[in-house]
């Protein structure tokens, strides 16, 4: 299962439907840093609104990738966290998720416009310079 | 407005999931996700509250994942524990069997943190907090035993 990647100007758009294999997720990874890297985007935002169970391990792997695309130099925000979702991985004893989240994919776009305006990247106002 | 609890299952629909439980045959990673839904299914069919029902899906996905890393499979069953006529509750049992090499360090392997998988270190001990009760042993035939109950 290949996890689409859109684009957006110089935004990344994934939505994780499906828990993910080993595999699966080291491919989501992998095409997600080449991407990022490739245009130098600017923000991704990971949506995992059709997520219903998020183990530890499934956690692991959003962490993850949230990281590599920060260590890129890109802004992360994760979106659409089912309300049980939050309350189940709490109660496991961990706030898992160390990147920033927002209820819908909308208002993680204007998170990660607010962040990469504040970050002085004016880069995202049009495609002129692509 | 505070939602109503659930009436319980009725004599008749306790007794057809008494016999029905859930048994997953766990070696491969699509069995993983096939263990929790059922799993979740089970726990609503019991009348669990929706909060509940999570907990048991996600505790089912850690034990079976732990199944697959670390032994190479082994086998996960979710049943109905029925105690009405003794101390009155209504509960749901998880089972994870598997015949690998067992857990070294039981208290290690139940530290927050401890991991020697792919998961965040907070597996067993986050199927502990999720759970009622929880048990880990060794299996006398060898290969590990946890076991686990949410109560309804």
């Amino acid at each position: 299962m290949r996890i689409p990647i859109l684009r957006l100007e110089r935004i990344l758009l994934v939505s994780i439907q499906v828990d993910l294999t080993d595999n699966d997720a080291m491919q989501f990874q992998s095409d997600l840093v080449e991407r990022v890297a490739e245009i130098e985007a600017l923000g991704v935002a990971i949506d995992i609104t059709a997520l219903d169970v998020v183990d530890s391990y499934m956690a692991r792997v959003i962490n993850d990738t949230a990281n590599m695309v920060r260590l890129l130099g890109a802004e992360v925000v994760i979106c659409g966290i089912q309300p049980f979702v939050a309350l189940t991985l709490i109660e496991m004893g961990r706030g898992l998720l160390g990147a920033d989240c927002a209820f819908n994919l909308s208002q993680a776009l204007e998170m990660l416009k607010r962040r990469i305006a504040e970050r002085g990247d004016t880069r995202f106002i049009g495609d002129e310079d692509v | 407005m505070k939602p109503e609890r659930t009436p319980p299952p009725s004599d008749a629909a306790l007794a057809e999931l008494a016999a029905a439980g859930v048994r997953v045959l766990i070696s491969s990673e699509p069995d993983i996700m096939a263990a929790s839904r059922q799993a979740r299914l089970l726990a609503e069919r019991l009348g669990f509250s929706r909060s509940a029902a999570y907990h048991v899906a996600t505790a089912t996905s850690e034990l079976a994942n732990n199944l697959l890393t670390h032994a190479g499979g082994g086998r996960l069953s979710a049943n109905l524990l029925d105690e009405r006529f003794g101390s009155g509750r209504l509960g749901l049992e998880l089972l994870a069997e598997d015949e690998g090499p067992g857990i070294a360090d039981p208290a290690l392997a139940l530290t927050e943190g401890y991991s020697t998988g792919r998961g965040l270190g907070c597996g067993l001990p986050g199927v502990k907090r999720l759970m009622d009760d929880f048990s880990l042993e060794p299996r006398p035939g060898g290969g590990t035993r946890v076991w686990a109950v949410k109560w309804r």
